[in-house]
């Protein structure tokens, strides 16, 4: 009988603690901003987001709160409530298939501001409180595609290779818009130095698998690339080239650390610009952009401190080009530095006698068909991100070879 | 006493088996068993955040329930929800256990079924009558469901393959299918991800989207414990279970018992996944059943593979999931967190059952005798 009086005492200790303990210290009147993340600080795509969060909601002053390891399914929707619930002001969702249900949840809730990351719909939907956000990342790979053409002059003026055997290899994830559009960046920032680079391009069908990813970039380097580029978070690509003694660009942050030798340079995109611009939009009570793109100006798009082992006159070259960037004097997909040929003429696609695109309807307000729907030719290029946040070039253009695709 | 006794060695701890415990008091060790393993949990918790020790339980109910005296019932509905889930996966696993089928594939049925129910959806659902979609829904997920129970069945029972493994490796044909499907049928192009859909979605009762799903694992809960209790097939599945042997000499055709069980634990998860995919995400990825399948597993055991105890059970993982969650979120600790919480209270619950079958008895000590 005791031992039933003792268990019982305990039961009734523990829910009435329970139940007075924890009011947490946060003012009542103070801007509360919640994230939602896919994964944890343990992947480092999320990590990216998380860092900045936590960064400029200190910057700002206002609470942050949190929602990890959310899937990408109705439970994002329960999330994006329970913060409203918890009186957040600004919701911000930071994978792709977060987007229908943080909308289902802006639709609900028109008082709070639903921000989301990488999305396509928000300027077809029109919802006043939902917004999507994106960087031009493409002028960053642009950047290291320039660090990537230096390097590989410097090898042809060493003897190393001839011009005709520049060829760069680029581990992708899927055969989709933001991989396409960073890669063909990259290769036309190396064009733009080494005019006779080519490049392979090999899909893992994964945004994450370290395994694929290095035996993607071992099977470029043995086709013959002499420089590997990769979309995809893992060290896998970085691994196989620091092995292998073959420079790397690498993508979301530095990997000098664990590649001394082969690192040259890394883009990413810094998120903390975008929050501390819906932060004060909301203090302010002005509206938010319905797609917003940070661009090198905002300080959205990022680059790392040089490897040790990159080409003489690098950092003056990327000043220089960062410089035409900022001031529009350089384009990335400016029409007359690639040309289009073959197969990749589509319906969507108009060409002149050179191959020089002259017109492309591209798929921009997103629909199960496909259809072409906005021109995004616009003086004499292609305007990346003008019409919606999320990259939309997804041209095969010439002079890079897809050796597979995943969709 | 005299010396001639012989003095014999006693061991200092003594294990019998005990003869059946009243059922109260069972419940009790049950009880004082999860409460314990809340305790250690409670400990860890504090050296992990260094926060209070009582802060720790009233976030977790806060993250399982909602918070008190709000008013909201929100969170409760979501409890609900994910412990009937939970249920119904754990129900369909049940029949198969206790004929020592091992399936360790609700995963994959619970998928394939809410890919019919999807494609269905899609292909259909602006073509037909509402009602006839919701028909065709059902009975395409269930029937994709019980495809994928049957084959591995159809293997064991002709050619006496490990079931384990094929049902472990049925689930990842099941993801990749769906992976390939939502690609195929991706918007925008090559995102891999198709957006809410819109037709046919499973009625609301009530204004409670939910409802519907928790009363139909309710149903499931009283008709699965009648059919393994009180009906002709539940008694020759308990019969192939204990011995295949003994079942074939009172004429248990058992390579049909073993097919005909399958099929339903089958056709239950796929009923599962249209509950996902048709009533709650209207939508199909990978990640739609999100590991329920063998959290499935886990929860079917520790019921005892009976229908009243794993409801019980099911709220007890969810409790422990969704509260744990939120600890970690708001001390910002990563998805682990969670994991261990469970682990702990599992490993208490596991270890009671040991003190309830068995008796321990201290060496008396000299004299005191």
């Amino acid at each position: 009988m005791k031992k039933v009086i003792s268990v019982l005492l305990l039961i009734a200790m523990l829910f009435t603690m329970a139940a007075c303990g924890g009011n947490e210290g946060t003012k009542e009147d103070e801007l509360k901003v919640g994230f939602i993340f896919l994964h944890d600080e343990n992947s480092t795509y999320d990590k990216n987001f998380m860092d900045a969060a936590k960064a400029a909601c200190e910057a700002m002053g206002v609470t942050y709160l949190q929602k990890a390891n959310i899937p990408e399914t109705n439970e994002c929707y329960e999330a994006a409530i329970e913060l409203v619930e918890e009186g957040c002001g600004i919701i911000f969702a930071d994978s792709f298939g977060h987007e229908a249900h943080i909308l289902k949840a802006a639709k609900e809730n028109p008082e709070v501001q639903f921000c989301h990351a990488t999305g396509t719909t928000a300027h077809t939907e029109e919802v006043a409180n939902f917004h999507n956000a994106f960087a031009s990342i493409y002028e960053g790979r642009y950047l290291a595609g320039v660090t990537a053409g230096l390097k590989l002059n410097e090898m042809i003026e060493a003897g190393k290779i001839t011009a005709d055997k520049a060829k760069m290899g680029y581990v992708g994830a899927f055969t989709y818009a933001e991989v396409i559009s960073g890669y063909t960046s990259f290769y036309l920032g190396a064009k733009s130095v080494c005019p006779s680079v080519t490049m392979d391009v090999q899909f893992t069908g994964s945004w994450y698998d370290e395994q694929l990813e290095k035996e993607a970039a071992n099977a470029l380097i043995n086709k013959g690339c002499v420089l590997i580029s990769q979309h995809a978070d893992s060290m896998g690509a970085p691994t196989a080239c620091e092995n292998a003694g073959i420079p790397n660009v690498s993508y979301n942050g530095s990997t000098a650390a664990a590649c001394p030798e082969t690192f040259l340079i890394s883009s990413r995109i810094n998120w903390e610009p975008y929050y501390k611009y819906i932060i004060e939009c909301v203090q302010n009570d002005k509206a938010i952009d319905v797609d917003w793109t940070g661009t090198l100006e905002t300080g959205s798009v990022e680059l790392s401190d040089l490897g040790k082992n990159v080409a003489a006159g690098t950092a003056d070259k990327l000043a220089e080009i960062e410089k035409g960037l900022k001031d529009g004097t350089v384009k990335v997909f400016d029409t007359a530095a690639f040309t289009v040929s073959g197969d990749a003429i589509t319906a969507n696609v108009k060409v002149d006698a050179e191959g020089h695109v002259t017109s492309y309807m591209a798929d921009v307000d997103t629909d199960a068909a496909y259809t072409g729907d906005t021109e995004a030719i616009k003086d004499g290029a292609f305007a990346e991100s003008s019409d919606r946040s999320a990259p939309y070039f997804d041209l095969a253009i010439d002079g890079i070879t897809r050796l597979n695709s995943k969709f | 006493m005299s010396n001639a006794v012989k003095k014999h060695h006693e061991p200092l701890i003594h294990i019998t088996k005990r003869d059946d415990m009243i059922w109260w008091k069972a419940w009790l060790i049950r009880l004082a068993a999860v409460l314990l393993g809340l305790l250690v949990v409670g400990v860890i918790s504090v050296l992990l955040t260094k926060g209070n020790f009582f802060e720790t339980y009233s976030i977790m109910l806060r993250g399982a329930f909602g918070r008190l005296g709000s008013g909201s019932t929100r969170l409760l509905w979501k409890f609900l929800l994910e412990t009937a889930l939970l249920l119904c996966l754990s129900l369909a696993l049940t029949p198969a256990f206790k004929m020592k089928f091992w399936n360790c594939g609700a995963e994959g049925q619970a998928l394939i079924g809410g890919l019919a129910a999807a494609i269905v959806m899609m292909k259909l659902g602006d073509k037909l009558p509402y009602w006839v979609v919701i028909l065709l829904i059902f009975a395409a997920g269930i029937l994709a469901g019980a495809v994928w129970g049957i084959v591995p069945a159809l293997f064991k029972a002709q050619y006496k393959t490990n079931e384990t493994l094929f049902t472990l490796m049925m689930n990842y044909i099941a993801m990749q299918l769906v992976a390939y499907y939502a690609y195929v049928n991706a918007v925008p192009a090559g995102s891999g991800q198709i957006q809410s859909i819109a037709n046919g979605h499973l009625p609301v009762i009530g204004g409670q989207p939910y409802l519907l799903t928790i009363l139909l694992a309710l149903i499931l809960t009283g008709v699965m414990l009648v059919y393994l209790k009180y009906s002709k097939h539940g008694y020759e599945i308990s019969v192939v279970g204990e011995s295949q042997n003994t079942a074939r000499y009172i004429g248990i055709n058992v390579k049909k018992v073993i097919i005909r069980t399958m099929m339903i634990s089958g056709a239950l998860c796929g009923l599962a996944g249209c509950l996902m995919v048709a009533g709650i995400d209207h939508s199909v990825n990978p990640d739609t059943v999100g590991g329920l399948g063998f959290t499935a597993i886990m929860v079917a055991w520790l019921g005892q593979l009976n229908p009243l105890i794993i409801v019980l059970m099911s709220g007890l993982i969810v409790f422990l999931e969704s509260g744990a969650a939120k600890v970690a979120d708001t001390f910002y600790l990563n998805g682990s967190y969670a994991d261990i919480v469970a682990g702990i209270v599992i490993l208490f619950v596991v270890g009671c059952e040991f003190f309830i079958r068995y008796s321990i008895k201290f060496r008396h000590k000299e004299g005191k005798a």
